[in-house]
């Protein structure tokens, strides 16, 4: 069991209910969340080891891949995963998925007119290293429409979810790109009340990171929540 | 001017979305790309204890089944303890995901019941398992737990006694029996979950 870790930052986060986001005013609790001061229910967690997943994983290029690479902009999806702290979370599961480079996703309910990709699945996982270093090889995924308002279009995302060491760290966020337009246009980023945790979530163009002549590269670092110290014969432990 | 503190800022969360499925658990998305798709079996071959089935739905405001949302489970081996925090069977990893059945709406999972858990202050927390849902229209994943009610240690749960109304502790309890219990989670209404800020 892990540390209590600092409280979650409710204000930071979007709230449950967010109206401009049509789907979140059937699915938001009206009452308040019950507080709980870190039970080892929460504050331990499952953990996840080389055995569990394989190599490929990671790379979205090949790990669906059945005659050819698949379509789109190639990219590399770099970072790393800290905490408040700003200490680095190794070993830690990170997964993602996305849309092709035309917006659609391989999913049974989506229907959008944008073809599939025969060699392009849309998800990859890995382990984050001894320094909390992640990194993925994709497609850039294409902006698609969904049914919010008639004509609205997400901007181009990867879903990211994480573990940490506790089950209270888990996370799924979405990561945006560098420059698109359609990222001040969007209910589901609007939901988050302040404009620097938006700007935390928008990966930046990452040139020194690029394979000159093959995959441009974007740099995503996730912050999880921060472990607080707890003095035992005054000496700070567990963090 | 003060010094900064320079923590670093949790990043805000995101729905998961209509499509969680794709990254979580590609094969009820429709297709199949791991060897291995992790979170379907919680307890592994060899946990020890009661075999336990659950079933039920989440239920929007309108009560209406959430039939996209995704579930994760994380619960105590049958001796109360965590993986990770202290010796469990081989295999036991207490630890799984449940996605409910995209027509219906219904989900089953099968584990062992977990037993008491002792919390930092000594006191024993009742037989529970601790449960997160992302969907889309969920903008952080909510966490609520799931207590048992032939369990005589819920009337002394720490947890279950901070709520203030009394009637709402019945909603993170589960009706049933030694082997098949029945739970919903509604995320809004009358009957509205009691969910945690853990
Ligand atoms: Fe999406």
């Amino acid at each position: 069991m892990t540390s209590p870790l600092y409280q979650r930052d409710r204000e930071w986060h979007p709230p449950a209910l967010a109206p401009d986001y049509k789907t979140s005013l059937g699915r938001s609790p009206k009452n308040a969340l019950l507080s709980l001061d870190g039970t080892p229910s929460e504050l331990t967690g499952p953990t996840f080891g080389h055995n569990d997943i394989d190599a490929i994983d990671n790379d979205l290029l090949r790990n669906y891949a059945k005659s050819g690479d698949p379509v789109g902009e190639r990219i590399i999806l770099h970072g790393r995963v800290l905490d408040e702290n700003a200490r680095p979370v190794p070993n830690t599961l990170v997964e993602i998925w996305q849309a092709n480079a035309g917006g659609r996703y391989r999913h049974k309910k989506d229907s959008y007119l944008a073809a599939i990709d025969p060699n392009f699945g849309g998800c990859g996982r890995t382990l984050t290293d001894e320094n909390g270093y992640y990194t993925f090889r994709t497609v850039k995924p294409g902006a698609y429409p969904w049914r919010n308002w008639i004509n609205s279009w997400r901007p181009a995302h990867v879903h990211f979810s994480v573990f940490g060491t506790a089950f209270a760290q888990r996370l799924i966020t979405q990561m945006y790109f560098e420059g698109d337009p359609l990222i001040a246009k969007c209910p589901i980023v609007k939901s988050i009340p302040d404009q620097r945790a938006v700007d935390q979530l928008v990966a930046a163009l990452d040139l020194n990171a690029t394979i000159p002549l093959d995959s441009i590269a974007y740099k995503f670092d996730i912050i999880l929540r921060g472990h607080r110290s707890t003095f035992f014969e005054n000496r700070p432990e567990g963090n | 001017m003060t010094q900064s503190l320079n923590y670093l800022k949790e990043t805000a969360s995101q729905t998961a979305g209509p499509y969680v499925h794709i990254g979580l658990a590609p094969g009820d998305a429709g297709f199949d790309i791991y060897a291995q798709e992790l979170g379907r079996d919680i307890a592994g071959p060899n946990a020890e204890g009661q075999r336990i089935t659950v079933t039920g739905m989440v239920t929007d405001g309108t009560g209406a089944p959430v039939k996209d949302v995704l579930i994760e489970i994380w619960q105590a081996n049958a001796a109360g303890i965590y993986a990770g925090a202290g010796d469990v069977e081989e295999g036991f990893r207490g630890w799984g995901r449940v996605i409910p059945d995209f027509d219906t709406g219904k989900f089953t999972f099968e584990t062992v019941k977990p037993g008491p858990v002792a919390g930092t202050d000594g006191r024993m927390a009742a037989p529970h398992l601790n449960l997160w849902l992302v969907a889309r229209g969920i903008n952080v994943g909510l966490n609520t737990r799931m207590y048992f009610d032939d369990e005589a240690g819920n009337a002394s749960d720490p947890v279950l006694n901070l709520i203030e109304q009394a009637h709402r502790r019945d909603t993170l309890i589960a009706k049933g029996d030694d082997a098949m219990y029945h739970f919903n989670i509604c995320l809004q209404g009358i009957d509205e979950t009691v969910f945690l800020d853990v």
